[in-house]
């Protein structure tokens, strides 16, 4: 685990301080000696608490970092991990492909499903090429291409959403980024098929909502939603982005905030030291959370899921009325 | 755009502390000085360059309506401050005091009118009120107005004027998207017309939903139209933003709205279209509705 070139986090140092010194143990533990055996076992114990008194007691903005942390799984890495079969589909037909977001068909416990989902890059070429996840109008639009499809071959969606937000540039208002969101909106809330939606890193504003409207909710443990990001709303309403801890605090972005809105309907746990610390174990829970929710939405008659959809929606907010 | 462009500057020797209080105003755009009720009979629009004033609600259902013929629906329901938010200010009392400077309950007016005798339902936001800002009432009057308009089969008419989502209730303001396209799809599937109308500025996250949605959208001069803020995108690409960028020029060059129309010509404008969509079938179903009721 103790990888010298891996990413940490302050708050994770302490866990990776002591992952290394047991990395050390097990060399110098070649020939079988019981007393460095005992150490390692010791430290372990001792690792496997720290990680759960941090990962437990995370603030907003602990979360909102491991959100974006350098490591954290990204759509395709689910999609490896949790659908076979999985052919990507490109391009909106219209203007070009985004790599911001990905579409494809695949198979979840052999039932055919169409996937889209943002896509943020690893390496630096590639996060360039996918535009740091955030999407142009093109992206929206061939995720509604993909949804159609879905649609008309009675097909389930799922949607994974992890952007900052849709981009902001010259060309994505030439295109029409505001159009390529509502239509998304208006579409996705009568669309004939069930729709899962997991906020699986960001959920930064309308470029998550752009992919966000379904039947089920879910919000992984370590991920954020909300109107605007920290820094923005620190930026704008505090005159400060360096107080994006304090705004995260103030909009209340985390899984917990949102389930408590009602806002979202549950939250997918993770493994104890994060999403990034254990792609797999991440990627089965997140599976088999998206099955039992499949299965249980595939019974509902079609009418009545999209009627339940709008009303979903529809209640949503806070307000007094005499 | 040539007129946007043009400066007068006839008055140059007479600076804004010397004018009359309350009977001449400047234009924000050409600077020339204008006698204000000659400015309230033209629409407020400027006679020099064409410069369309911000206007209040109600003015602008004057514009739209026949005399007389608004009357408001959901006008008990008000905005409360489920986060308890606090900036420089406390969200609460940005309500309060947006109350008391405006006189509205929220920043959008709802109800029926008619538009030389055919009936709609109307929503029309004012940007004085928290930058027209949409946060929960904003969304669910709007949501409401799309389901009376489906309710009583009338065309819905919503006029936007709005910075976008309300940062100070955080994400109940983003799902106001979502709660407004929703019902606008129900409104589609009864095959009800739905016009939108932009006027300066609609950007944010009410362009990005309701805003963008109409079967018709029709914009005012030189308005302010987008998804992001100038500011924003200018920090973010680090360069600036070419002349007219944004503006309702700009967005009908692009194909994202119907056509730019003058308050002058607005009314006549909506009349005609309604009636290409109203045809005796959906009279039928009106009446019959109303029978109903
Ligand atoms: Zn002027």
């Amino acid at each position: 685990m103790a990888n010298p070139q891996k990413h940490v986090l302050d708050f994770e140092k302490p866990i990776i301080e002591i992952e290394k010194r047991i990395a050390e143990l097990r060399q110098l533990s070649i020939n079988e000696d019981l007393e460095i055996h005992r150490e390692i076992e010791r430290l372990e114990a001792k690792a496997q608490k720290l990680r759960k008194d941090i990962y437990t007691k995370l603030s907003r903005w602990q979360r909102v970092l491991l959100s974006r942390h350098p490591q954290r799984p990204y759509t395709l890495d689910f999609v490896e991990r949790m659908l076979t079969d999985f052919i990507e589909l490109h391009g909106d037909r219209n203007f070009r492909d985004d790599p911001a977001v990905v579409t494809g068909l695949g198979k979840l416990d052999g039932r055919p499903i169409a996937l889209i989902g943002h896509q943020k890059g690893r390496d630096m070429k590639e996060k360039i090429r996918r535009n740091f996840g955030y999407p142009h109008p093109e992206g929206y639009r061939k995720a509604l291409r993909v949804m159609k499809l879905a649609e008309k071959f009675n097909r389930p969606i799922i949607s994974l959403v992890d952007t900052p937000g849709a981009y902001p540039g010259i060309g994505s208002e030439e295109r029409g980024q505001a159009e390529a969101i509502a239509k998304n909106l208006f579409e996705m809330s009568h669309i004939q098929v069930p729709i899962i939606v997991v906020i699986i890193g960001e959920g930064g504003s309308g470029g998550a909502l752009g992919i966000g409207v379904g039947d089920t909710i879910m919000m992984m443990e370590n991920t954020w939603y909300s109107v605007i990001s920290p820094e923005g709303c620190a930026s704008i309403l505090f005159h400060d982005a360096t107080k994006a801890e304090i705004a995260a605090e103030a909009m209340k972005v985390t899984p917990t905030d949102l389930l408590e809105m009602g806002l979202v309907d549950r939250i997918v746990e993770e493994p104890i030291g994060g999403a990034h610390a254990d792609y797999d174990r991440a990627a089965a829970i997140l599976k088999k959370a998206i099955s039992t929710e499949l299965v249980r939405l595939l019974e509902i008659p079609r009418q009545k899921l999209i009627g339940q959809r709008i009303e979903k929606f529809g209640a949503m907010g806070v307000w007094k009325e005499n | 755009m040539a007129w946007f462009k043009r400066v007068k500057t006839g008055f140059t020797g007479q600076d804004k502390k010397n004018l009359p209080d309350g009977l001449w105003i400047k234009c924000q755009n050409c600077t020339e000085v204008l006698y204000k009720k000659e400015l309230e009979n033209n629409y407020s629009v400027c006679s020099n360059c064409g410069f369309h004033f911000r206007i209040p609600w109600n003015v602008y259902i004057d514009i739209i309506c026949d005399p007389q013929s608004f009357y408001e629906t959901e006008v008990s329901i008000q905005s409360v401050d489920p986060l308890k938010f606090k900036d420089s200010e406390r969200y609460a009392d940005r309500i309060k005091k947006a109350i008391s400077t405006t006189g509205m309950s929220e920043a959008v007016k709802t109800g029926t009118g008619n538009i030389n005798g055919l009936s709609v339902v109307l929503a029309v936001m004012d940007f004085r009120f928290i930058g027209g800002s949409m946060g929960s009432v904003v969304g669910e009057k709007i949501a409401r107005a799309a389901e009376l308009a489906l309710r009583r089969r009338f065309p819905l008419i919503i006029v936007s004027a709005s910075g976008g989502a309300r940062m100070q209730e955080a994400a109940y303001s983003l799902m106001q998207m979502a709660k407004t396209s929703a019902r606008l799809a129900l409104l589609a599937d009864a095959k009800l017309p739905f016009i939108s109308i932009l006027t300066h500025p609609t950007t944010g996250g009410v362009t990005a939903s309701f805003a963008m949605l109409g079967d018709v959208i029709l914009a005012e001069p030189n308005a302010l139209i987008g998804f992001a803020g100038p500011r924003v995108i200018k920090q973010t690409i680090g360069q600036d933003l070419p002349d007219g960028f944004q503006r309702s020029e700009f967005l009908l060059e692009h194909g994202f709205i119907d056509a730019i129309v003058t308050r002058k010509e607005l009314k006549q404008n909506l009349y005609h279209i309604l009636t290409f969509f109203i045809d005796e079938k959906i009279d039928e179903t009106q009446s019959i509705a109303k029978k109903l009721l």
